[in-house]
């Protein structure tokens, strides 16, 4: 079972949708126990950084780093893969889960922000998450602070700079675009997750 | 590289798709989920959902009609008309949607576009500006192009940024439905103002009409409703074209 958590950011349904349509068996769920339980985790989230504030002191943030340490495929989506890092310009005051080091930061003022639309993917070819996906294949973002470049990153887009599309350790896989949102080739990811 | 958006849209009346010009004499255009697969199928970036009936009794027929669409899309999804209030938007986000799209009622009470946007998100809050050229300049409409407001199109469009919008939806009524091209000189001065992508509609025609759009007029995207409906262009054909123009779009999709 897939434990999509609920902590009040955003749509959770279309990344519930995705996974329905894939055939997954997923729960929704705000309850630590729950999360515990599941086999594989996704931490979806759209908006604000300061909305990644609900885990701590809800038993959320202990339950997601418990099951990201115990080896449990967890994917982070949008917000949720800036969690994987150590927080954000965009509210300095909420700590991310910090499992991958650097603080998200903000797109220079050069281009236009947010970042809304479909971009490409430069891939690193032993991704995991990405196995399959061609080269250049397009995705769907929307987000106005991006993730800090890392040893862990599996793919790049580029808007205004290079940032990470994609970040991967290990069980642990974060995208910055929207696969539920980016057609064949996000269901292709989402489905790859179910399968690592 | 970020591609310009093709965002193909679904004018709804009383559950099913139609299509007028300026806004009047509208033509049946069929089923409203069976519409926006057949689009997204065919390569269209994103799918734009607006109820212009939009009258209290057809909440129902609109939620339904989002339902049955979202379940089986999966390129984002913008629902607009009606939505008055913050609880017209979470239903139509509930039913599937993935932005809504305000006009009226963010004219009426800008703090709306706040406050939807500090619950769901900038990125969910589309603000629809319909505009017609008037003494040299552009001027806001409301209730589906009825209602002159004496407001200015420009001004308008940066209160609404300034707000919380996450995008601008531009509507020049002039050329709503008559594909005679989009208004670059409406579109260009919205997109110099704001820092939030600006969505170009009214107008389209041909593949030239969009290549023009994005290039002289900076539009991050180009919606257009009636030239896909009747297959006088297909979205995959018009995609090659602006690819072989050297516009960046997604394509192969």
């Amino acid at each position: 079972m897939i434990a999509i958590v609920d902590y009040g950011a955003g749509n959770l349904n279309s990344v519930k949708k995705a996974f329905d349509y894939l055939g997954a068996e997923v729960v929704v769920t705000d309850q630590p126990g729950t999360v515990a339980a599941a086999d594989r985790i996704v931490l979806p989230g759209v908006g604000h950084y300061s909305s990644l504030q609900s885990l701590n002191g809800t038993g959320l943030r202990e339950a997601l780093l418990r099951g990201a340490s115990g080896g449990k495929p967890f994917l982070g989506i949008c917000l949720g893969m800036q969690w994987l890092f150590e927080g954000s310009e965009e509210c300095p005051e909420v700590v991310g889960g910090s499992i991958f080091p650097g603080r998200c930061r903000q797109f220079p003022s050069s281009v236009k922000s947010p970042h809304v639309g479909w971009n490409s993917l430069a891939i690193r070819k032993e991704a995991r998450l990405l196995r399959g996906i061609a080269q250049d294949s397009f995705v769907y973002y929307t987000h106005s602070f991006h993730a800090p470049f890392a040893i862990e990153i599996a793919a790049i887009s580029e808007y205004g700079l290079p940032f990470a599309g994609s970040v991967e350790r290990g069980n642990i896989f974060g995208v910055q675009f929207h696969p539920e949102k980016s057609g064949d080739v996000g269901l292709s990811i989402l489905n790859n997750f179910c399968e690592v | 590289m970020l591609t310009k958006r093709i965002i193909a849209c679904l004018d709804m009346d009383a559950g099913r798709v139609v299509k007028g010009v300026r806004f009047k004499n509208l033509r049946d255009a069929g089923d409203p989920a069976e519409c926006a697969t057949a689009h997204a199928c065919n390569g269209a970036d994103e799918i734009v959902l607006l109820d212009i009936t939009a009258t209290s009794g057809s909440r129902r027929t609109l939620l339904d009609a989002i339902r049955a669409t979202a379940r089986s899309l999966f390129v984002p999804f913008t629902v607009g008309g009606g939505i008055r209030q913050i609880d017209d938007a979470a239903a139509v986000f509930d039913a599937g949607a993935d932005k809504i799209a305000i006009n009226s009622a963010a004219v009426r009470d800008p703090v709306l576009i706040g406050k939807i946007a500090g619950r769901f998100g900038s990125q969910a809050v589309v603000v629809a500006i319909d505009a017609r050229k008037v003494d040299g300049g552009f001027e806001v409409f409301v209730a589906g192009g009825r209602e002159p407001t004496g407001r200015d199109a420009i001004q308008w469009a940066r209160e609404a940024a300034a707000c919380g919008a996450g995008e601008i939806l531009l509507t020049s009524m002039d050329r709503d439905g008559t594909q005679s091209g989009f208004d670059c000189q409406l579109v260009r001065a919205v997109a110099e103002t704001v820092s939030i992508p600006v969505i170009a509609s009214g107008g389209a025609g041909s593949a030239r009409d969009f290549i023009e759009v994005f290039r002289d007029a900076r539009a991050d995207a180009a919606l257009a409703a009636s030239i896909f409906h009747f297959g006088i262009e297909d979205i995959a054909q018009l995609k090659r074209e602006l690819y072989d123009a050297s516009v960046p779009v997604r394509w192969p999709c």
